[in-house]
């Protein structure tokens, strides 16, 4: 049993089912270790990745998702204004002054999920979802934080983690990122499973698919992905429409190209796509039949 | 020979497998992959961390020394030639590398010279409404410097992101803070507003055989508005040309001097004076970078003459799925500087109801217009 292989298992245990690749990444993202940014299609489970490598590591994940417009006080920290002020109202009151030194204490400090990460360091499961949707500003500063793992709070001082914690970054390709962050990063591409892991991940996740079901989408689903399509069905699409289908009919030699056309809506999520999907299908059932 | 001793030092002792990366690192860098010292070490803390198997070496190097899905289909060619073996599975999905293009040299039909037309205007007003079709050598070079000292400004957005400022909206938290040092008693309302950021310019430049006479000319405005992004990290400029198949030169029009610029991003494009497939380029440039969303809020600059031998049909879906995505889209059509012109051309007819503003660029008056147009919009 090498390392690789307990990765393997560890994901598995946390109902993801990885490759060669993926437990490679993991496994060098929590030795080295070194942030591990993920890129690859909608749907094919950057998220549920981090999500598994905390619940392997006995972590809860801790998330920060960017957006459009995020800053260091959505990311690091804040002060709690109002309930200083409060704290402030009720000293004078009570007649008892309380100092500014007080106001800034932990008591008052809101923790954003980088600031809760370096504080947990090693034990922490970092992920920042969708770094693509932050602008440069922001790619410099999370950079700096990555590189040292290391805050500074002017009213309270500097806190170091104890070790980097593992961080796990994803990005949709909607931006360029710099050069910078790639280099920091360990890269991996997670591309669509090839058949036998879709199946083998449609059972996993919905148990209560038949094999023959699972094997039946994901051989449908595969076909759909070799059109030129503008949003290809990720894996999630696979276990939504094996439910949705079992939920029809749970053997396939039964199903009717109704079934499929009118569950389409589950799997292809845009008007062009789906007519050129149709005919696919309906084609692959004339074929069949 | 810096990076086998690093490499080395790094493991304690040389070893065969910092040769080995060293070597791969080489061979990388001379297939065009930048492979930098920090990652040949992270490659020897990787390879200890996973073994060194023929697998594990693979992910060992894929995963510190590429981070470009573009660059993998290049990168197992070169492992396998480092590490002959057979026991690595092709990952499927290289159908996303961009085909390696044959670069060749298409320039060049500078032939007929027309005879410098007399005058004694300055030569900025006697070029400014010369068409470019009608354009001597001599004063196609100076045409190409006025346009390089265009004052391109690209048009902004709101962006999300505020700033303390004058005005606006309440700054909670600033103003509780100051409220704090002077015992919770608000003094002075603070204001954020909201920032305003740099839209991205989508250049689509058609270089077809029928827009042979204007393509270098656009080439180098596309060039001038790179060359603003250049100067400003924020900011974003794409450019990309077509005939018959779609080619992103934004990376070619960096270099500092223009006539290299050009010509890198001319030898680039390998479909020069072709026939023209708008539709398929612009579906092109929906799927690949649409999808990745460069597209969203952007201002696209398509510049053709909208004579498509293609499926005018593809061309409408491209242009709606555009238009979908962009928040503006203008037209330049060298044509339509000549008063009797009729948008009747079977691409053009399709597309110009989709535009939102149509300008002719058959002279530099017109690229004026252009640059004053895009500055304008919101």
């Amino acid at each position: 049993m090498t390392k690789i292989d307990d990765v393997l298992a560890g994901l598995a245990d946390q109902r993801y089912l990885a490759d060669r690749g993926i437990a490679s990444a993991v496994q060098l993202a929590i030795e080295l270790p070194r942030p591990l940014l993920l890129e690859g299609d909608a749907g094919v489970g950057k998220t549920e990745l981090a999500k598994a490598i905390a619940a392997m590591r006995g972590a809860r994940p801790i998330r920060l998702q960017c957006h459009d417009g995020i800053d260091r006080s959505e990311a690091l920290y804040a002060w709690d204004y109002p309930r200083q002020l409060l704290h402030l109202r009720a000293g004078e009151i009570s007649g008892q002054a309380s100092g500014t030194t007080a106001l800034y204490s932990d008591q008052f400090l809101l923790a954003r999920p980088l600031l809760e990460a370096v504080r947990q360091g090693s034990k922490a499961v970092l992920l920042i979802d969708e770094i693509d949707r932050a602008d440069d500003e922001f790619e410099a500063f999370l950079l700096e934080i990555l590189s040292d793992f290391q805050v500074t709070i002017p009213e309270l001082g500097t806190i170091t983690a104890d070790a980097p914690p593992v961080v796990i970054l994803t990005s949709n390709r909607t931006r360029e990122l710099s050069d910078a962050l790639r280099r920091r990063c360990l890269y991996h591409w997670i591309g669509h499973p090839d058949h036998q892991r879709e199946v083998a991940i449609i059972c996993l996740r919905a148990p209560d698919v038949p094999a023959v079901v699972a094997e039946h989408v994901a051989s449908l689903i595969r076909n759909l992905r070799e059109l030129d399509l503008y949003k290809p069905p990720g894996v999630a699409e696979s276990i939504d429409w094996a439910r949705v289908l079992t939920a029809r009919n749970g053997d396939p030699q039964l199903w009717t190209p109704a079934d499929l056309i009118e569950t389409l809506g589950v799997v292809i999520k845009d008007h062009d796509d789906q007519m050129a999907a149709a005919a696919r299908l309906a084609q692959l059932i004339e074929d069949a039949g | 020979m810096v990076d086998m001793q690093v490499a080395a030092a790094s493991s304690g002792s040389s070893d065969e497998f910092a040769r080995w990366i060293v070597v791969l690192a080489a061979a990388l860098r001379a297939a065009g992959i930048p492979v930098g010292i920090g990652q040949t070490i992270s490659c020897r803390e990787a390879l200890r961390a996973l073994g060194t198997d023929r697998q594990s070496r693979y992910w060992a190097a894929r995963l510190t020394m590429i981070h470009d899905p573009a660059d993998i289909g290049l990168f197992n060619r070169v492992f396998a030639e480092v590490a002959p073996a057979t026991d690595i599975a092709d990952e499927p999905w290289s159908t996303t590398v961009d085909a390696a293009s044959d670069r060749t040299n298409g320039m060049g039909t500078d032939g007929s010279d027309h005879v410098a037309a007399g005058g004694r205007a300055s030569a900025r007003e006697r070029l400014k409404h010369r068409k470019f079709s009608e354009t001597t050598e001599s004063e196609r070079e100076q045409l190409s410097r006025l346009i390089d000292q265009l004052a391109v400004s690209l048009p902004m957005r709101r962006s999300r992101r505020r700033r303390a400022g004058p005005s606006g909206q309440i700054d909670v938290p600033r103003t509780l803070d100051h409220a704090i040092r002077t015992d919770g008693e608000i003094v002075t309302w603070r204001w954020k507003q909201r920032r305003s950021a740099p839209r991205k310019i989508v250049v689509v430049l058609d270089v077809s055989g029928s827009m042979a006479a204007y393509a270098r000319v656009l080439l180098r405005l596309a060039l001038a508005m790179r060359r603003v992004a250049d100067r400003d990290v924020t900011r974003r400029v794409e450019v990309f040309a077509f005939g018959t198949r779609l080619t992103r030169l934004s990376d070619e029009l960096t270099h500092r001097d223009p006539d290299a610029a050009i010509d890198a991003a001319a030898a680039r494009v390998v479909d020069w004076h072709g026939g023209t497939r708008i539709g398929d380029s612009l579906d092109a440039l929906v799927r690949t970078w649409g999808r990745r969303g460069l597209l969203r809020s952007a201002v696209v600059v398509i510049c053709s003459d909208g004579l498509e031998r293609g499926d005018p049909h593809r061309l409408e879906q491209a242009m709606l799925r555009i238009k979908r995505q962009a928040y503006h889209i203008v037209w330049i059509n060298p044509l339509a500087g000549n008063t009797a012109f009729q948008p009747v051309q079977r691409g053009m007819a399709t597309a110009l109801p989709l535009v939102d503003t149509f300008l002719p660029s058959h002279d530099f008056a017109s690229l004026e217009t252009l640059v004053d147009t895009l500055a304008a919009i919101g």
